[in-house]
């Protein structure tokens, strides 16, 4: 019994969090637009907090990014739209997802240059260890051959 | 030996990388506006509402815009400087009162001088955005072309201003003449 009180004190103490709302604008009547605007600020970044988005930040800037992000939905804008918008202002950093661009390609790139370039090394590595051996097992059985009486 | 020479490579590549990244300053993002037209505005005026203030009327000419607010610590900070930097008469220096009280910012130019030719009220911050401004103070150059040459994030000095913004200005400017 005891553990179960426990249990529901943390479980409502995780939830806690939620209350404390930042946005404080009210939400679209459309469902589909709410959704809809709170992905899109949950991407991005605030600048002035750096690791908040500003769906998460009371920044004042954030705000102001909210309610652009609210208008461009309200006036049909789609995601993509809001998106060049924001890129065009404050470039790759606002987004939380990066994407793939000319400057970032080796960041991209890189585990898999890298996964090649272990199997390259790998393979090399152990192709000269399979013929060293053949060459001790083909002296040991000349060794052996030539030990015959 | 010759074994450890290519780990040891790396290693001092990383080390170069590692210590370039300690002088870095990763608060700061560069603007995708740089070598891009700026972004046109047409605010009131601080000192005169009724008067419109249009970024349009710079075309032509080589300007700065110094986004700023009374509630800014480093607005504070580097007034001075600004107001050094206006007696030269290099460029106009155009102000953008960044979502901030209009009797503050009077006062702020009043007691403090006031080194710009003009000042632009943003209210709602929507200028702001279009400038992609994070963080006042920040200070654009923009050409004569209408393009943002430079933009510096952080209180203006001496130091910034002689050395990243005079050679640019400069070098407008004979674009401007020819």
């Amino acid at each position: 019994m005891r553990i179960l009180r426990t249990l529901v004190a943390v479980l409502a103490l995780a939830l806690a969090g939620n209350a404390l709302a930042i946005d404080t604008e009210p939400a679209f009547s459309d469902p589909a637009l709410q959704t809809r605007y709170e992905n899109i600020t949950h991407e991005l970044r605030c600048l002035v907090c750096q690791n908040e988005t500003i769906a998460d930040s009371n920044a004042s800037l954030a705000g102001d990014l909210r309610r652009q992000v609210r208008e461009m939905i309200a006036a049909g804008k789609s995601d993509e739209d809001i998106r060049q918008f924001m890129l065009a202002r404050y470039g790759d950093f606002v987004l939380y997802k990066p994407r793939l661009s000319s400057l970032n390609f080796l960041l991209w790139a890189a585990p898999v240059l890298l996964l090649l370039l272990g199997a390259v090394a790998a393979f090399v590595f152990i192709r000269r260890r399979v013929a060293e051996a053949d060459i001790a097992t083909e002296t040991d059985n000349a060794g052996q051959e030539a030990g015959k009486p | 030996m010759g074994k450890f020479i290519i780990p040891f490579g790396i290693f001092m590549l990383l080390g170069v990388f590692l210590f370039i990244g300690l002088h870095r300053d990763p608060s700061l993002v560069p603007s995708p506006l740089i070598g891009k037209p700026a972004p046109q505005f047409s605010l009131p005026s601080l000192q005169d509402p009724s008067y419109a203030i249009s970024s349009q009327e710079l075309q032509g000419r080589t300007w700065v815009l110094n986004v700023w607010g009374t509630w800014c610590g480093g607005c504070r900070q580097e007034h001075e400087t600004l107001v050094a930097i206006a007696k030269q008469n290099a460029v106009p220096l155009i102000g953008l009162d960044w979502k901030d009280d209009d009797a503050a910012a009077q006062e702020w130019l009043r007691t403090l001088g006031n080194p710009y030719s003009a000042v632009a009220v943003d209210h709602e911050g929507r200028t702001a955005i279009d400038w992609g401004v994070y963080g006042a103070p920040e200070t654009f150059l923009i050409g004569p072309d209408g393009k943002v040459i430079y933009k510096h994030i952080a209180p203006m000095t001496f130091e910034v201003w002689n050395k990243e913004f005079l050679p640019r200005i400069e070098a407008a400017k004979g674009k401007q003449t020819s």
